[in-house]
């Protein structure tokens, strides 16, 4: 589907030139003008929007008419906001993160305006130790069906019994690599690095993420993805040095550069390998033989949103499967809602880049809270981009 | 007499006050903020806990490279966009027809319009591999990478910092005294020795100017390295990103802040001294 910034537009630019030459020609009125162009409505728009004329009471008006969500990038079907849109009157302004750490950051520091963020499993507990996101209020979430949710992948939503968090969907970190450039098969993270040193010099990318950067180098030697040891820390602090000459980039946005044709290799998680497969074949995604990282991304309600009722509207929304297996088509990553996964086609169902082989997803681990907020974790990732 | 002096006096503290607010507000109360943050202490889940403490300053060594990255590429870009902007400067000011001056200004000052994200954006794709790398391919070169390296990155701090050099420099130009050349001339100079002078020494105000407003946003850049560096050197930009979004260490990121505002100060009063030496007697403010 081509899109263009012609599409929805009232008028076309060409038109437009057209109807305002005719309007200097004086051939129409400035009324006609205005209404033929669109530009009346967009005038009475900003000035409601302004607040020089009063708006119209709405039918939901305790849901306001906008409302933000944090999240990731790539990561939603943009018409699912326009729906949401349509149905409610509320306009949805979507923020979007890099990584988990900026988006605590950001809540951390107050007054962020969100309504709804998408955070991942391990920074959940860390949240509600700061006492900074709401206790959810299920009767509002009339969509959601805890019993056809795999556990195996939701409960870190849940503390001491109380539902901080709903998931959204799960995925892996593993690779991508462009086949056509990088021939010999790649199949675990200790190829992956002396890969990045050899064949894929020069064309490697690794994420701008402590958490899988240094989780993935520790692969290497077969540590835990989540070690805090020091011992090993300082293995995988040498390989990252010993690697670092020879990386393309240190990035978390590496789709543009492996679509250009610029990086070869990238670590990936499962949405964007997905999309990255899905438009150009020949590039694969792959797990780690030694493990890596499994994750969940959750929606969360931030104690101080300024729209709580959009943000319980739009969670229960999104919470619809028909909804939702629209998002998942869009976005790539597989779903932990077995009502959701029965509406999937069966070739997404069978990708097993979205669900990958038992055998692949028994050694990941999920990441720990602690691993995220470990300050010697963040400054073992400072030292190698300083390096 | 008295009672004019006063009136002076509250006239001259009414006119001042919106500065004098805004420099407080903007200016003076966040940099007390990052000092007292500076001596803290990171909390146990990351950002600020009170506590009075050096620790922080005695770490700044754990950032010596971003330190060195930044004060090694910040002078060399200023001298880069110097070395592309003087020549600039000196047509628009000297040389351009009368009737073209102002198009030809306009031209440098318009893209100064568009948010230097946006441009510096553009450049990932000019020099990204479907961008003139895929052009030289087809023209039969191998696999020829642009992006990524410090050649880009250099490319991308002039563009994106060339006005700030080139206005500066114009306006110093623009203000030259036509007869002082021409009794230059008259007094047997040759062009060259005309050049330096007469032009360049009564333009290096403006040089001075431009170099140290460069330079000084340098000290604090961290979007070009990020975007067409790859984020593989680390600037003191990028490490008080870093330190405030990822790691959430916000006492030593502080210390950082605190440290660069400081070497800034000196870097301008340097370049103050310097261009008041350089010009002669005539004293030069920069700050």
């Amino acid at each position: 589907m081509s899109k263009s910034y012609r599409d929805g537009l009232p008028i076309s630019p060409e038109k437009f030139v057209d109807q305002l030459m005719r309007l200097k020609r004086g051939s129409i009125g400035r009324r006609e003008f205005l209404g033929l162009t669109g530009l009346g409505v967009a005038t009475a728009v900003m000035a409601r929007e302004l607040g020089i004329m009063p708006s119209p009471a709405f039918a939901q008006e305790s849901l306001g008419d906008r409302m933000s969500i944090a999240t990731w990038p790539n990561y939603h079907d943009p018409a699912t906001f326009e729906n949401f849109k349509a149905e409610t009157g509320v306009a949805v302004e979507v923020n979007v993160f890099g990584s988990n750490e900026e988006m605590l950051a950001k809540l951390q520091a107050g007054a962020s305006g969100w309504s709804l963020f998408v955070p991942t499993n391990y920074t959940i507990s860390t949240y509600k130790k700061l006492d900074i996101i709401e206790a959810l209020d299920m009767a509002r979430l009339a969509n959601f069906d805890g019993s056809q949710q795999d556990p195996r992948f939701t409960s870190e939503g849940t503390i001491d019994g109380v539902a901080y968090a709903v998931p959204k969907n799960w995925g892996t970190t593993g690779f991508a690599v462009n086949t056509k450039k990088l021939t010999k098969p790649i199949t675990s993270w200790k190829e992956f690095w002396d890969t990045a040193m050899a064949e894929g010099d020069g064309r490697t990318m690794v994420h701008d993420y402590q958490l899988t950067t240094i989780g993935n180098a520790l692969k290497y030697f077969g540590f835990s993805f989540n070690s805090l040891k020091p011992d090993e820390f300082a293995k995988a602090e040498e390989l990252l040095l010993k690697v670092k000459p020879h990386l393309f980039a240190v990035s978390s946005d590496y789709q543009p550069s492996m679509r250009a044709g610029d990086a070869w290799m990238t670590m990936c998680w499962t949405n964007d390998g997905a999309q990255l497969h899905r438009d150009i074949p020949e590039i694969a995604y792959v797990l780690g033989k030694e493990g890596g990282e499994i994750w969940t991304d959750f929606y969360a309600i931030p104690k101080d949103a300024p729209n709580k009722p959009a943000g319980y509207a739009l969670l229960n929304y999104l919470m619809d499967p028909k909804v939702a297996v629209k998002e998942h088509l869009a976005n790539g990553a597989p779903s932990t809602d077995a009502r959701v996964n029965a509406l999937l086609p069966k070739e997404v169902l069978d990708n097993p880049i979205l669900y990958p082989a038992a055998e692949l997803l028994k050694p990941l681990e999920f990441g720990a809270a602690t691993t995220l907020t470990d300050p010697g974790r963040a400054e073992l990732m400072a030292r190698f981009k300083s390096a | 007499m008295r009672s004019n002096i006063l009136r002076h006096n509250f006239l001259t503290a009414l006119l001042l006050g919106p500065a004098t607010a805004w420099l407080v507000v903007f200016l003076v109360l966040p940099f007390v903020a990052i000092a007292v943050f500076s001596v803290g202490e990171r909390a146990p889940e990351g950002g600020y806990q009170a506590a009075f403490t050096f620790a922080q300053y005695a770490n700044l060594p754990a950032r010596a490279t971003a330190f060195w990255n930044t004060m090694v590429l910040a002078p060399a870009g200023a001298l880069a966009c110097l070395l592309v902007a003087y020549p600039v400067a000196y047509y628009l000011a000297l040389r351009a027809p009368e009737r073209w001056r102002l198009i030809l200004l306009a031209l440098v000052v318009i893209p100064f319009w568009t948010s230097l994200l946006m441009r510096t954006y553009a450049w990932m794709y000019v020099l990204g591999g479907r961008g003139i790398p895929a052009l030289l391919t087809y023209v039969g070169f191998e696999d020829i990478r642009l992006i990524n390296t410090p050649g880009a990155v250099l490319l991308g701090i002039v563009y994106g910092y060339l006005p700030l050099m080139i206005l500066p420099i114009y306006v110093s130009l623009e203000r030259l005294d036509r007869r002082l050349l021409e009794a230059s001339a008259d007094l047997g100079a040759t062009p060259i020795s005309t050049f330096l002078g007469v032009t360049l020494r009564l333009s290096l105000p403006g040089v001075m100017t431009g170099f140290s407003l460069v330079m000084i946003l340098l000290l604090g850049e961290y979007l070009i390295p990020t975007l067409l560096g790859g984020g593989k050197v680390f600037f003191i930009g990028n490490a008080l990103v870093d330190l405030f979004l990822q790691s959430r260490n916000w006492p030593f990121g502080s210390a950082i802040a605190i440290t660069l505002v400081l070497v800034s100060v000196v870097v301008l009063l340097a370049a103050s001294r310097i261009s008041t030496r350089l010009s002669g007697a005539r004293r030069v403010d920069l700050i």
